[in-house]
């Protein structure tokens, strides 16, 4: 068997990576709702004490046809299936912005219904293929 | 046996495989370059910004591939005190943190035109930077402490803290809702990425899986004459 030195060694390591281990959970368990990156639209309908003042990111799918454009100001509807929020945007927007696609808004919240917007950013999927394959893929879907 | 793993064994090894090595990179760079340059098709919706992929995802695998090896190198070491192994750590280290940098950098280039922002504190970004942090540490570690011994110690200690993070990393866009989109390739079940990106993909991590070997055979080369060097000196 392994000499006692060893041995030692051993469970001082064992001992040393359980209680970071244990000691990082707790730490991820407790910020939980501080490392999402976004709020969906049910998030913001099932929380009570909402700040209107601050900064927050709503994120989802970017509801067919709502998209419309209007002089300078864009506005549509994200949602996650369940719930949905109107979104007011003045600005740029980036590349991959489209509806039915996912998005990450950045702004206030005038009310429960309405989100002013001041920064919009595209998440995109994990899909990834040539513009010939999904020519096709339309034209079989019709 | 034992000669077998003896420093001077393991030099001549090292030149031969460094030769092996450099005599195929640049051929099968040329390769998995123009493949994933030229003959691979863009993206139906990021066009050419796709290309950014082929160095932007083998750069992130092989960064947490390398820090895996060096915190179960460090296990071992702190468990067993191989002295080959401590040296392997040393000789891992810089690459590894440069892939890092090479992952968040080609990221941040890569996430200007698609998500509209060069940054984003979301749960996989910050927790690739903590990675780079740790490697940072244990370089720097080296360079602090003289006494070999407990240069090695603490640094074992750094990259075996460090081992947590690495799920952390691989899950973070599973068990939050991040920025970052979830992993096209999946160990099991179907990827989402057409095979056509798939084998340029494929092609660039080996190259700079060779890429990463051969620094890393240099750096070990370099370790061992340091070590000779120093055996040199307490003989005068």
């Amino acid at each position: 068997m392994l000499p006692k030195k060893v041995k030692k060694r051993v469970s001082l390591l064992a001992v040393l990576l359980f209680t970071s281990v244990v000691g990082i959970f707790l730490i991820l368990n407790a910020l939980n709702k501080n490392i999402l990156y976004f709020n969906s639209p049910t998030d913001i309908k099932i929380n009570q004490n909402i700040n209107f003042d601050k900064k927050i990111r709503v994120g989802g799918m970017v509801k067919k046809n709502t998209l419309k454009i209007k002089d300078q100001e864009i506005r549509f509807i994200i949602t996650d299936l369940k719930n949905e929020i109107n979104v007011s945007f003045k600005g740029t927007i980036p590349n991959l912005f489209a509806e039915g696609k996912g998005v990450v808004a950045e702004g206030k919240l005038r009310d429960k219904k309405f989100f002013i917007a001041d920064r919009i950013l595209a998440k995109h999927d994990e899909n990834y293929m040539p513009p010939e394959l999904k020519n096709i893929m339309k034209e079989n879907a019709k | 046996m034992i000669n077998f793993f003896s420093n001077s064994n393991i030099f001549t090894w090292i030149e031969k495989l460094i030769n092996f090595v450099n005599s195929i990179f640049f051929v099968l760079l040329l390769v998995a370059l123009s493949f994933a340059l030229i003959f691979s098709p863009p993206d139906y919706l990021q066009g050419d910004s796709v290309r950014i992929m082929y160095v932007h995802v083998p750069a992130a695998w092989i960064s947490l591939a390398s820090f895996t090896c060096i915190a179960v190198f460090s296990i071992l070491n702190f468990i067993f005190k191989i002295k080959n192994l401590k040296l392997i750590t040393r000789s891992i280290a810089p690459i590894g943190l440069m892939f890092t940098c090479i992952a968040i950098i080609t990221g941040s280039i890569w996430g200007r035109p698609t998500w509209g922002t060069f940054w984003a504190w979301d749960a996989r970004i910050t927790s690739m930077v903590v990675m780079a942090l740790f490697y940072f540490i244990f370089i720097v570690i080296h360079k602090f402490f003289q006494e070999d011994d407990k240069a090695n110690k603490i640094s074992s200690i750094v990259a075996i803290i460090g081992l947590i993070n690495i799920p952390i990393i691989k899950y973070s866009v599973d068990w939050w809702s991040t920025l970052h989109q979830p992993a096209s390739i999946k160990i099991t079940g179907t990827s989402t990425i057409h095979s056509s990106m798939l084998v340029p993909l494929l092609l660039m991590f080996f190259v700079l899986i060779l890429y990463c070997a051969l620094i890393f055979l240099m750096k070990y080369k370099t370790e061992i004459i340091r070590i000779k060097s120093k055996n040199l000196k307490r003989y005068d």
